[in-house]
């Protein structure tokens, strides 16, 4: 490198991250053509967008102040009913995982079980919570009962799936010496699998149940119930204090809710 | 743990007996909030209809099938738009997302009211989902993509934030120590200490939000953000069932799709 030992270099370059340097050169020049379509579909109209600015400031304008107190016994209800919402939608999205769990364990459950229970997982993931809330609502009618079957159906694309990851982890010494002293299957998954996945699932239920809070706020604006129609009805109504002071509380809640999970995870492990 | 002396002998326990009754009462409190909340909701729910639900179910599912493919020729253009929303909401978001990083780490961050409130930002948008956020946008700079676009980067900044803070919080001190003591300036320890440990961190984050944004902008459109839920909600709005298991499927493979892409994309970085 050096042609003699007294003439250091005076200035480095980093290394490039791609070596090849014409590999590198077309991922720029895709990523630019792409970026120049991508913003060419875009079809800003930027008249509309300066004709919008002072009506966004006064639109910004009328969220402040909240205002707590001209709708705040129907704030209340919005919230209480998303609170029950989530308490019962985590936990019977998370009673319906558990056999979906086990059975979309690869080490568990036997090739067409899983490859069910897997199908299942995926196609609850997939859908976003509020597809799931239209069509609860469309079977089950308004109300908090579709939000609560929306947000069960979502918990077991994500609870599940966690579980099933969490058992084909497990320490595999642990299930044999359980088997070796002649336990059935359900001795085998109580005492073998389930104290080695709870502490990792029970962090992951609070968790959940703080996600479920989030989206509970969602399903109300497709009719699930819950604080997300309070906010809707806020929005329709142009009362955009209302809206304000229900997004800080939402805000507030998802704030304590999650300090407190992150205390009992601790706490857990 | 406990051993308990029995006249056949020592027996063990898991548990204790007062840890025994305390779960128990544990269990039975727990029990009770959820009967409780379970009538709360029941209250408020018309059990006709949920007990028409199978029978509507049915209907639905017959009403659903076959999907209409001739409708897939005027779907091409929302599915691009859709992915452009997901990217472009989070380059956007990403932009954003890094200075609020280093203003929220601890080892970084210039002072302690300055961390209170970049923790703060990234609380609030955490916490108010893409939906609401666009539902905000719509009324402010009126519905069209560019909305979705920003309520996608808006809902974003706290994820890409919180995830890459956690990343500088945890970097290695040795190595810009190394680079201090050559002499380089702020920036340049930024860019020669900090910035290239936690690289690998920011690309595979950048990479798993913009899969989940890929999911979020498929709604977006419900409250006239742009994308494909604007086709959505007019097909559901008209009741064209055949349209409407159609758009499913194709969200289903984008989903799918980009799922793939990420997971491809990520296992090649780290």
């Amino acid at each position: 490198m050096q042609e003699s030992p007294t003439a250091y270099p005076t200035s480095w370059k980093k290394p490039p991250l791609i070596q090849n340097p014409r590999l590198r050169w077309a991922l720029w020049f895709g990523a630019a053509i792409y970026l120049a379509l991508a913003l060419g579909t875009l079809e800003v109209n930027w008249e509309r967008v300066a004709e919008g600015i002072p009506r966004g400031t006064r639109f910004i304008a009328a969220f402040f102040p909240p205002d707590f107190v001209t709708r705040w016994d129907s704030i209340v209800d919005g919230i209480l009913e998303s609170i029950w919402m989530t308490v019962i939608a985590t936990v019977a999205g998370i009673a319906l995982s558990i056999p979906f769990g086990l059975g979309a364990a690869r080490n568990l459950a036997p090739r067409p079980v899983y490859l069910f229970c897997r199908s299942v997982i995926a196609i609850s993931r997939t859908f976003p919570e509020v597809i799931l809330a239209i069509f609860a609502v469309k079977l089950f009618g308004f109300g908090p009962f579709a939000g609560f079957v929306a947000l069960s159906i979502a918990t077991i694309g994500f609870y599940a799936k966690l579980l099933a990851e969490d058992i084909e982890a497990m320490d595999p010494t642990q299930a044999e010496a359980i088997r070796a002293t002649g336990a059935s299957w359900f001795q085998w998954v109580n005492y073998a699998i389930q104290p080695q996945v709870m502490p990792r699932m029970i962090g992951l239920a609070v968790y959940r149940l703080d996600i479920n809070f989030r989206e509970s706020a969602v399903v109300g604006i497709v009719g699930g119930g819950g604080i997300g129609a309070t906010l809707l009805t806020a929005f329709d109504r142009y009362e955009f204090d209302s809206a304000a002071a229900i997004l800080l509380i939402i805000i507030a809640i998802v704030m304590v809710l999650e300090y407190a999970s992150g205390y009992l995870r601790k706490w857990v492990q | 743990m406990a051993v308990f002396q029995t006249s056949d002998g020592p027996e063990w326990r898991r548990r204790t007996t007062s840890q025994q009754l305390a779960m128990w009462f544990g269990w039975l409190i727990a029990v009770a909030i959820v009967v409780y909340c379970f009538k709360l909701i029941s209250d408020n729910t018309i059990w006709f209809f949920v007990l028409d639900a199978g029978t509507q179910a049915g209907d639905l599912a017959s009403r659903m099938v076959p999907p209409r493919w001739s409708y897939m020729d005027e779907l091409w253009r929302p599915v691009w738009d859709t992915i452009n929303i997901a990217t472009l909401g989070t380059l956007l978001a990403l932009i954003m997302a890094v200075p609020v990083a280093f203003l929220a780490a601890s080892n970084t961050t210039p002072h302690k009211t300055v961390r209170a409130v970049a923790l703060f930002v990234i609380v609030s948008s955490r916490s108010i989902n893409s939906l609401i956020w666009a539902l905000m946008l719509v009324a402010i700079i009126g519905p069209g993509m560019l909305a979705g676009v920003i309520a996608i980067a808006l809902r974003s900044i706290g994820f890409c934030a919180k995830l890459l803070y956690e990343a500088i919080e945890e970097i290695d001190v040795k190595q810009v120590e190394a680079i201090e003591a050559t002499g380089a300036t702020g920036a340049q320890k930024l860019t020669f200490g900090i910035a290239p440990q936690i690289m690998p961190a920011f690309a595979g984050i950048s990479v798993f939000r913009w899969d989940i944004n890929i999911r979020e902008s498929t709604v977006l459109g419900l409250v006239g953000a742009g994308g494909i839920g604007l086709q959505l909600d007019s097909s559901i709005s008209s009741l064209a069932w055949t349209q409407v298991s159609l758009i499913l499927l194709v969200i289903l493979a984008t989903v799918i799709l980009s799922e793939w892409v990420s997971a491809k994309v990520r296992h090649a970085i780290i």
